[in-house]
């Protein structure tokens, strides 16, 4: 396998999470079949972020720095990457599956004609070339996905990977590439900002506090918001609880909401319906409150307590303030 | 405006996923087929929208199905890429798409955000690329405004971009767009008469091959099942506190 190309996602100065995840995964198919692991950035003062990239593993750092790509754009970005490829010749390319990774992928992959496997939750190496695995049907089943192209490509789910410890100090290679993409093609006119701005998207949370219509209303939904608080997590939300107006749909997690792939979901009056499960059924560690001893999610649950989420939830939040900060 | 709508035809939400034998896919007895659900929003765009509405779908003969539904709802025309027996990929299916596209002359491509089987959300980018159009994916906000489309998407972190785009413009609908219409039964009716176009894919795919295989269908590991804490509440959060701690180490 040659090199393994790291599309880096970055906001304010910083690598996301998942892309350190990338990282390390990325070092440890590199460590299996030789080939180097190199990150690219798109943007402008892109320098900030090299130290960074470096220590999470990046052997090498191509940053395409254009003033006009400061802000996304899928045409720009497209241009700007295929630029880098081929200066890079890399044999994978890896990117997360967010709403940029997903929207950007596959017109880069049609580009290259290279092969692609979007969201995928596990990757391996057979052969010399790339193995993807994802999920089909909602998650009611997996896939591996094998390359026939040259390049092969993928965007994964956030939190499908350990990230390695950081090695401070290290050093990359730094490459800087202008590449030209003429004109931007259906610029972004407007960006607006959402009320969780300074909360971890629930695709990329690695705890989620999660009510279900048992939260009853909208004002209750503040015990969530409380724990979560505490917990350093995002709050999400049944879709019964949607429909009932507890919380709003961008919080809806499930076959018609978001996946998510966290380390710990706290579900709080949520009944485990299979819908709902699609959407969280990989979590790590899965604790259920519900009045209801027969509600399905406790066949799912790691943790269950049969109980009153009104007296649970206060007490969890006390005991878990007391044990957070010690 | 004249819109194409991309559709494909897929196993119903409730079906009981069964791998058959030799894990090359999943056991199609006794599958109910329907229409991709994001696809039933963007045919209820095309119908809102107004003007000539054309359903491309690519797939096996029993894709008339998903087709004969769209018309019904309203949609005019439709164009059927016939599969025959074969599978083929994300790549292959955009080309083919992207050629009876360039016929067609469209000013809007729409298409939901994936088909719920594949749960790729690829082939409209693809698309795009193709055609050398841009796009915008996972639309829940959509207005025609003179010779541009304005449009709005979520992003990470609950935010939000919005577009104002020329034609043509390739654009793949999110649930929350519209609420899809039933057909009524003189829409069936009126479907029945309604041009159907068939192409075989074969003669749309430009001698492309398909670039990455699926392989090794599997059901996702099942969750053992887990401990319920006894005793009074302050006894079970307790313990639930010490086993996050202590045994999962998750906090």
């Amino acid at each position: 396998m040659g090199d393994i190309l790291i599309f880096v996602e970055h906001e304010n100065g910083k690598v996301k999470k998942a892309t350190h995840e990338l990282l390390s995964k990325a070092t440890e198919l590199a460590g299996d079949v030789g080939g180097t692991v190199v990150a690219t950035a798109v943007g402008q003062g892109l320098d900030a972020l090299t130290a960074d990239l470096a220590a999470y593993g990046a052997k090498k750092v191509v940053l395409a720095e254009n003033d006009g790509l400061a802000g996304y754009n899928t045409v720009g970005y497209t241009t700007a990457l295929a630029h880098v490829v081929s200066e890079v010749n890399p044999s994978v390319i890896l990117g997360t599956a967010s709403p940029l990774g997903k929207d950007l992928f596959p017109r880069l992959a049609a580009r290259l004609k290279a092969g692609l496997a979007q969201d995928c939750v596990a990757l391996s190496v057979d052969g010399g070339k790339l193995v993807a695995k994802k999920p089909i049907y909602a998650g009611k089943a997996l896939v591996d996905a094998t390359y026939s192209s040259d390049i092969q490509m993928a965007t994964t789910r956030a939190n499908s990977f350990p990230i390695a410890a950081p090695q401070d100090g290290a050093t990359a290679d730094v490459v800087k590439v202008t590449p030209d993409v003429g004109e931007l093609v259906n610029p972004i006119v407007d960006i607006i900002k959402g009320d969780g701005a300074d909360k971890v998207d629930l695709t990329e949370a690695d705890v989620i506090v999660s009510g279900g219509r048992g939260v009853g209303s909208l004002e209750n939904f503040q015990l969530m918001a409380d724990m979560a608080d505490v917990l350093g997590a995002t709050v999400g939300a049944s879709r019964a609880a949607v429909d009932s107006g507890y919380a709003t749909h961008d919080m809806q997690i499930g076959q018609t909401g978001k996946v998510v792939n966290p380390k710990l979901y706290l579900a709080f009056g949520i009944s485990g319906a299979i819908q709902h499960l699609a959407g969280m059924r990989t979590s790590n560690v899965i604790v259920a409150v519900n009045k209801d001893p027969e509600a399905p999610i406790f066949s799912k649950a790691d943790y269950g307590i049969v109980g009153d989420l009104f007296k649970i939830a206060p007490l969890l939040t006390e005991t878990l303030k007391k044990v957070t900060s010690a | 405006m004249k819109t194409a709508v991309l559709i494909k035809q897929v196993p119903d939400t409730e079906t009981k996923i069964v791998i058959n034998a030799d894990k090359t896919g999943i056991d199609e007895n006794n599958v109910k087929f329907v229409m991709s659900p994001y696809d039933e929003v963007a045919v209820e765009q095309a119908i809102q929208i107004g003007g000539e509405s054309t359903v491309i779908s690519m797939g096996p003969e029993r894709s008339i199905e998903a087709i004969r539904t769209a018309l019904a709802m309203g949609i005019q025309a439709a164009v059927h890429i016939d599969t025959g027996t074969e599978n083929y990929d994300m790549y292959q299916t955009a080309t083919a798409l992207a050629n009876v596209i360039k016929e067609g002359g469209y000013d809007l491509i729409l298409s939901g955000k994936q088909a719920i089987d594949q749960d790729n959300a690829s082939v409209p980018q693809m698309v795009a690329e193709l055609i050398s159009a841009p796009q915008v994916m996972v639309v829940d906000k959509m207005e025609v405004a003179g010779d541009k489309i304005k449009t709005n998407r979520r992003i990470s972190g609950g935010a939000r971009e919005a577009y104002e785009t020329s034609l043509p413009v390739v654009i793949s609908c999110e649930r929350g767009l519209n609420t899809p219409r039933y057909a009524s039964l003189p829409g069936i009716m009126k479907a029945k008469s309604k041009p159907v176009d068939k192409k075989t894919a074969t003669d749309l795919l430009n001698g492309a091959t398909p670039l990455v295989q699926f392989a090794n269908y599997e059901l996702p590991p099942e969750r053992a099942a887990g401990k319920v804490l006894e005793g009074e509440p302050e006894q079970q959060v307790e313990e639930l506190v010490r086993l996050l701690k202590d045994e999962a180490k998750v906090i």
